[in-house]
């Protein structure tokens, strides 16, 4: 597997897609859990992205997603936008000088992102955030010892829909306490897209 | 009906920055392209930049206590919201003259985030960064906004004595540490008695019956303790000074800055009503009031009610608070 500017650029190309299309489904989770904007705030940040990046000639993977963090940082706002901001800027760090990845580089990035978004949150698992899924997903990379895309983003798939089961215990959604049960997480479902959309984005 | 003298809602934090530069022009600047308001003489050389910031509509902070012995610069973040981290990163770059920049954070989830990243990323282009959060009200644990307890009026307090230590040319270590022993020794308490209405959002963002008020409230109107029913100003005192007692060890002889802060749509007869309280109880536990502030310093828009805080002082921190600031809310 290679894993270069274009495939990165291919991977936020369909994680937008998802999102755009996703965007109303977003934001109805967030209103039953959150404050609603979850939906409008990542489609407005992906949307800038791709733009972002469709306009420049990267070298290196790490400079390609330090424009995605930056751009996430600005635009999407709320708790959303440091996280995915961490987690990109995180991986820019790991990827820095590098215009492709091995699978063994692509996985310690995503790992370093993850650790990046347990920082910035504070979050561990089981308390109803993105980290529900990124987790599991990151520890089946490291168990595999290789990029299994595919296996990751059904994993992704489970793991989200696992969140509905849930208390929450970070973000305004604790606030609900047992009444966020039978939800699922907005982070954690914008978290899945983001990682089918990288097994589709390997794929092709 | 949402009544207000704005044009734009999604405008009104953009055109109040500008009307607020052009008064005073001579003291402050916008960066371009930004929602932060500097000291015109940013960076200061030899000195450690002070940044502060968060939602707008709590007027005059962050902003009106930019300025000689106090801040370095203000993000505002839209109302009530967070600023994002590229502005607080734009704030950082202009105001390190080299010695560092120390972030005054006020506890909410969102502005914790957001300001620590922008640390990272300051940290990331060299520039040393540190950092106090501020968690004063004692209302409350945990809020709509905030894990943890949240960060209301006193942190002018902190602005006052961190600005202040700082213009004398301390170490960014030596800031920190007198802005850490100010949020261990100072606590508020607010109360409400009509909700606000976020500009954007069009209605109240809560509900208080005629006779109700609600004890405990935070600054963006969340929830506090209990709404209850309108009390005598002596009464409602009693409360909010007893909820800050039982969390502070004030003893015969101490001595406190006191802080009567209207939460925006309360006159200021009310506010010096309360303070009246305020000083007899203080008198009765023969605790000597050095400095009392009556005054809007942090309000809620245009929110009717008020927030009690104490700083207990020694003589290094009456020296600070004693010491020249000259900004366009607080001077002295």
């Amino acid at each position: 597997m290679a894993f270069g500017v274009e495939q990165a650029k291919r991977w936020m190309n369909i994680a937008n897609d998802k999102i755009q299309q996703q965007k109303q489904y977003l934001t109805e989770l967030d209103q039953a859990i959150g404050d609603g904007d979850h939906g409008l705030n990542t489609a407005r940040g992906f949307q800038e992205v791709v733009e972002k990046i469709a306009s420049v000639n990267y070298e290196d993977l790490g400079s390609l997603f330090k424009d995605v963090s930056m751009t996430l940082i600005a635009k999407v706002g709320g708790a959303s936008g440091p996280l995915y901001g961490t987690a990109f800027l995180k991986m820019s760090l790991a990827l820095n000088g590098k215009k492709e990845a091995d699978d063994k580089e692509l996985v310690a990035a995503l790992e370093a992102a993850l650790s990046g978004i347990k920082a910035r949150g504070k979050a561990s698992v089981g308390e109803k955030t993105m980290v529900d899924v990124w987790e599991p997903v990151i520890e089946l990379l490291r168990e595999k010892g290789s990029m299994q895309a595919k296996e990751a983003a059904l994993l992704a798939k489970e793991k989200m829909e696992h969140t509905k089961e849930l208390e929450a215990k970070k973000g305004r959604a604790a606030y609900l306490g047992k009444r966020s049960v039978g939800h699922i997480d907005p982070g954690s479902a914008s978290s899945y897209f983001l990682f089918a959309a990288l097994a589709e984005a390997l794929e092709g | 009906m949402m009544k207000k003298l704005i044009n734009d809602p999604n405008q009104v934090v953009n055109d109040m920055l500008e009307g607020m530069v052009v008064a005073y022009r001579d003291r402050l600047r916008r960066l371009p392209g930004t929602n932060v308001i500097v000291r015109n003489d940013a960076p200061v050389k030899g000195k450690v930049g002070i940044v502060s910031g968060g939602g707008s509509g709590h007027e005059p902070a962050h902003a009106g206590y930019v300025g000689k012995g106090m801040l370095d610069a203000a993000v505002c973040g839209e109302v009530f919201t967070s600023p994002t981290p590229d502005q607080v990163l734009e704030a950082i770059k202009a105001v390190d003259s080299g010695k560092g920049v120390f972030l005054i954070i006020k506890n909410y989830t969102g502005d914790v985030m957001n300001f620590e990243m922008a640390a990272e990323l300051a940290e990331a282009e060299g520039i040393r960064v540190a950092k106090v959060i501020v968690n004063d009200d004692v209302a409350v644990e945990d809020s709509t906004f905030t894990t943890g307890r949240r960060g209301i009026a006193g942190t002018v307090f902190v602005h006052k004595i961190a600005g202040a230590l700082a213009e004398r040319g301390a170490s960014l270590e030596e800031v920190e540490a007198v802005a850490k022993k100010v949020v261990q020794n100072v606590r508020s308490m607010g109360m409400a008695l009509t909700p606000c209405t976020v500009p954007a959002a069009g209605k109240p963002g809560f509900e208080l019956g005629e006779n109700e008020i609600e004890v405990g409230i935070g600054i963006h109107g969340e929830p506090g303790i209990e709404k209850t029913t309108l009390k005598t100003a002596d009464e409602i005192t009693e409360t909010l000074l007893n909820k800050i007692f039982a969390d502070m060890k004030l003893e015969k002889g101490d001595r406190v800055a006191v802080m009567i802060n209207g939460l925006g749509a309360t006159p200021l007869m009310e506010l010096y009503i309360v303070n009246k309280k305020v000083s007899e109880i203080l008198k009765e536990k023969q605790i000597h009031v050095h400095e009392t502030f009556v005054g809007e310093y942090m309000t809620s828009l245009e929110m009717a009610g008020c927030s009690i805080s104490l700083l207990k002082l020694d003589d290094s921190l009456i020296e600070l608070l004693d010491a020249p600031a000259d900004t366009i809310a607080l001077k002295k």
